[in-house]
C-alpha cells in the first residue's frame, strides 16, 4: 500500500464482544460501497463474529462492550497483553452504556426479575478502562462507521487522530435543523460530544448524549436551560443517566 | 469402526454472540450433544423498569445490533396497545418499510458473510472478495440497499432514531424515496445472481420434524402484528405469547428454552415460509420452486434459502411501499397521546423470528414491568436438539469427527442465531 510515496503496511487488527450488542462491530461492515478498500487497510487476526480464523499475534484491539462477569475481566487483560494499541469501541466499552442502567438496582433483584431463584454470575456494568489501560476511545451508540474509517486511516497512516471537541449542536446547526428546546423537549445537543453528524435531532428525536460529554462544557448553565424553559428536570436527569456518561457532571449533584 | 471424540468449540465463529457446541461420542455412539449459550445477561427486563414509555424503544433497540429496528417497534406496539395509541396511517407503512430494510440487511449478512464462508471451505468472507467478486459484490449490494431502507426511513441502520411512540418522527423525503427506487430497480439483477450462486451450493440432506412458529394474518407476509400460529395447528391471539413459548431454563444456558406441542419449536425465515407461502409474492415463489423447497420444509439448514427467498419478497414489497408512499402526502406522522395505565403485548418478524415484547406502564406512562421473548431464545431448544439427532445421523453415515464438528458449525449458523440478543 502506498500513501504520498511512502510504503505502508496493513494493520494487524483484533476485535473483541464483551456485554453488548454487537451493534458496533457491525458497522465495520457497513458503508458497502467503500467496504473492499476499507478492508484493504486491515489485516484481520481475531474476529469471531466474521471469521472462523483466531489469531492471537494482533497491534491494535478494538473492545466493545461493558464488563459484567468476572471470566470478562480475565479475557480482557489476555487481550490487552497482546495488543499494542488496546481502543474502547462504543458507549458501553467507553462508559458502561445502557447496561449501566442495572447499577441503579441491587443486583440480587435484577438477577431474581429475570432468572427467579437461578444462580446467574453478573456484576455491575464497568468501562474497559477501570479494567486496562485504554489507549483510544471511539464513543457511540452505535459508532459511526465515518470516524472509524477516519481513525483506522490516521492509524495506519501513523497521524494524528481526535474526536470533535465541540458539542452536538455544532453539528446540528449545520444541518439547519430546528432546535429541538423550541420544539418543547429536553436535548442534550448543547453539552454532548460531536462526532455523529447529530443524527438523532436531524431526526427529530432528541439527543441522548451517547458520546458523553463535550470538552469543557457549561453543565450549570445547561441545567438553567432545562428549568428557564420550564421542561422536566426528571426527563433530563433520565437522558443524562441513559448511557452513564455524564457521570463526572451529575455524581457531584445532592 | 467405533469412534471416540469429544467436539468442544468454544465461542463459536460467524454467529451473533457466545454460544459453545459440546458433543461426546464413545464406541460409535453420542453420549451428550449440548448447545450451551455462555453469553453475558444484561437485565433488560430489570432495566426498563421505571423507565418513561417514550425512551423505551430506544432502550430496548440495543438488545441487539443486527435487529434493533424490530426490538424498536416490538417496544413500539406494546406500548401503543397498552397506552390505547394509534399511529396514523404513514407511519405504519413507514414502519414496515424500515422492517423490510432491516431484514433485507440482517439476510445479506447472514448469507453472504456468516452461512457463504462455509460453504465454500474459507474462513471468512475476505478470501471470497478475491475468489468471487462478483458474488461478494451482489451481497454487499444487497445489504446496502437494505441499509439504504433503514436509513431512509430511521435515520440510521442500526439503532433507530426516529421510530417513536404515536409514530414516526421524521418521514424520508420524496426525493430520498424516488433515489430509493431507482436503486432497487438497479439491484435486482443481485437477487438473481445471489441465486445463481446458492443454486450452486450443497445444502446438506438432515430432516428432524419440527414444530414452526410465526405471526399470521392470512393478508400479507408477516412483519407487524398478527395471530401466533404454529405448523401443528396451533393458533393464539398475540397477547396469550406466553402460551406460545412456555420459558424454562437448563441448567448449561444463560439463555432461556422454550417449547409448545413439542420438545422444542423454531422460529425464522423457515417457519414463516412454512406458515405464510400463500401471502408470498410471485418472485418469492419462484425463487423457492427453483430450490426445490415447499411448505412444510423440516431440514434447518434450507433456512438459508428461506431467508434468500424472503430477500425476493422484500424487494418486490417495498417497491410497492415507496409507490404508495411517493402517492401520498406523508404530512399526518405522529399521533399525540397522554399516558395511561396498561398492558399488552407486541409481536413483530424480526429476521430471525417472531419477537415478543410485553409490557405495563402506569399511570404516569413509567414501565412496572417488561418481558422480551426472543427468536433465537425459541430456536436454542430445538438447535440443542437438532444436535443430537445430526450427530446421529452423521454417525451413523461413518462421517469422520471433523466432517461431523463442520456440520454441526453449520447446523448452528443455520438458524442465524442472535445470541446476545437471546440473553439480553
Amino acid at each position: 500500500m502506498n500513501h504520498l510515496g511512502f510504503e505502508l503496511d496493513r494493520i494487524k487488527i483484533g476485535s473483541f464482544d464483551f456485554t453488548c450488542c454487537e451493534g458496533c462491530q457491525l458497522q465495520l461492515a457497513n458503508r458497502e460501497s467503500n467496504l473492499p478498500d476499507f478492508l484493504a487497510l486491515l489485516d484481520i487476526r481475531n474476529f469471531r463474529e466474521i471469521s472462523s480464523e483466531r489469531l492471537d499475534d494482533y497491534d491494535i484491539a478494538l473492545v466493545e462492550g461493558s464488563i459484567t462477569r468476572s471470566d470478562e475481566i480475565k479475557r480482557l487483560k489476555s487481550i490487552r497483553e497482546k495488543a499494542k494499541v488496546v481502543v474502547a469501541y462504543g458507549s458501553c466499552a467507553c462508559f458502561g452504556g445502557v447496561n449501566s442502567r442495572k447499577n441503579l438496582i441491587p443486583q440480587e433483584d435484577t438477577v431474581r426479575e429475570v432468572y427467579g431463584d437461578k444462580h446467574v454470575e453478573t456484576m455491575p456494568s464497568m468501562r474497559i478502562a477501570d479494567i486496562v489501560q485504554v489507549d483510544y476511545s471511539i464513543p457511540g451508540c452505535p459508532v459511526s462507521k465515518r470516524e472509524v474509517e477516519r481513525i483506522v486511516v490516521g492509524l495506519v497512516t501513523r497521524s494524528l487522530t481526535s474526536l470533535p471537541k465541540y458539542p452536538v449542536c455544532v453539528e446540528c446547526k449545520q444541518n439547519l435543523n430546528t432546535c429541538l428546546f423550541d420544539l418543547g423537549e429536553v436535548c442534550l445537543g448543547p453539552i454532548a460530544r460531536a462526532g455523529c453528524d447529530a443524527v438523532c435531532p436531524t431526526g427529530k428525536t432528541p439527543c441522548l448524549g451517547c458520546r458523553g460529554p463535550a470538552d469543557e462544557i457549561n453543565f450549570p448553565a445547561f441545567q438553567e436551560l432545562v428549568t428557564s424553559r420550564g421542561l422536566s428536570t426528571e426527563e433530563m436527569k433520565e437522558k443524562l443517566a441513559f448511557y452513564n456518561g455524564f457521570t463526572d457532571y451529575t455524581d457531584h449533584e445532592g | 469402526m467405533k469412534v471416540d471424540f469429544n467436539i468442544d468449540i468454544h465461542h463459536l465463529p460467524r454467529v451473533e454472540g457466545h454460544g459453545d457446541i459440546r458433543i461426546s461420542v464413545k464406541d460409535g455412539k453420542l453420549i451428550d450433544a449440548k448447545w450451551a449459550v455462555v453469553e453475558t445477561p444484561r437485565f433488560f427486563e430489570a432495566m426498563v423498569k421505571g423507565l418513561s414509555a417514550e425512551r423505551v424503544p430506544f432502550l430496548t433497540s440495543r438488545i441487539c445490533g443486527i435487529c434493533s429496528i424490530s426490538h424498536s417497534l416490538a417496544s413500539i406496539r406494546t406500548l401503543e396497545r397498552a397506552m390505547q395509541i394509534t399511529p396514523p396511517e404513514p407511519a405504519r407503512i413507514i414502519r414496515l418499510l424500515a422492517m423490510h430494510g432491516e431484514t433485507l440487511q440482517s439476510h445479506a449478512l447472514h448469507l453472504f458473510f456468516l452461512a457463504a464462508p462455509d460453504f465454500m471451505d474459507t474462513p471468512s468472507v475476505v478470501p471470497l472478495l478475491h475468489s468471487h467478486p462478483e458474488v461478494v459484490e451482489a451481497g454487499l449490494m444487497l445489504k446496502e440497499l437494505g441499509n439504504e431502507l433503514s436509513i431512509a426511513t430511521c435515520g440510521r441502520a442500526t439503532h433507530p432514531v426516529s421510530l417513536v411512540l404515536g409514530g414516526v418522527s421524521k418521514a424520508p423525503s420524496k426525493p430520498r424515496l424516488t433515489e430509493i427506487r431507482r436503486m432497487i430497480t438497479d439491484r435486482k439483477p443481485m437477487l438473481d445472481k445471489a441465486t445463481d450462486f446458492f443454486m450452486t451450493l450443497r445444502i446438506p440432506e438432515f430432516v428432524r420434524e419440527t414444530e414452526f412458529i410465526s405471526l399470521h394474518d392470512g393478508e400479507s407476509y408477516p412483519y407487524i402484528g398478527g395471530d401466533l400460529v404454529s405448523t401443528d395447528g396451533v393458533v393464539h391471539d398475540e397477547n396469550d405469547y406466553l402460551l406460545m413459548t412456555n420459558e424454562y431454563m437448563v441448567d448449561f444456558s444463560t439463555s432461556k428454552f422454550t417449547k409448545v406441542s413439542r420438545q422444542s419449536s423454531a422460529a425464522g425465515a423457515l417457519a414463516r415460509f412454512n406458515n405464510n407461502y400463500d401471502q408470498l409474492h410471485p418472485r418469492a415463489k419462484e425463487a423457492a420452486a427453483a430450490f426445490g423447497l415447499k411448505p412444510v420444509c423440516h431440514n434447518p439448514f434450507m433456512n438459508n434459502i428461506a431467508q434468500l427467498v424472503e430477500c425476493h419478497h422484500i424487494v418486490a414489497s417495498a417497491e410497492a411501499i415507496i409507490d404508495q408512499l411517493l402517492d401520498s402526502d406523508l404530512c399526518d406522522l405522529r399521533t399525540d397521546y397522554k399516558p395511561k395505565a396498561g398492558a399488552a403485548t407486541g409481536a413483530v418478524e424480526a429476521p430471525r423470528g417472531v419477537l415478543y415484547h410485553h409490557m405495563e406502564t402506569s399511570d404516569e406512562g413509567k414501565v412496572v414491568k417488561g418481558d422480551c421473548i426472543i427468536p433465537t431464545t425459541q430456536n436454542n431448544a430445538n438447535i440443542h436438539h437438532d444436535l443430537h439427532a445430526l450427530v446421529e445421523q452423521a454417525l451413523s453415515q461413518g462421517k469422520s469427527e471433523k466432517q461431523t464438528e463442520k456440520l454441526c458449525e453449520m447446523l448452528v449458523r443455520s438458524y442465524d442465531p442472535c445470541i446476545s440478543c437471546s440473553v439480553h
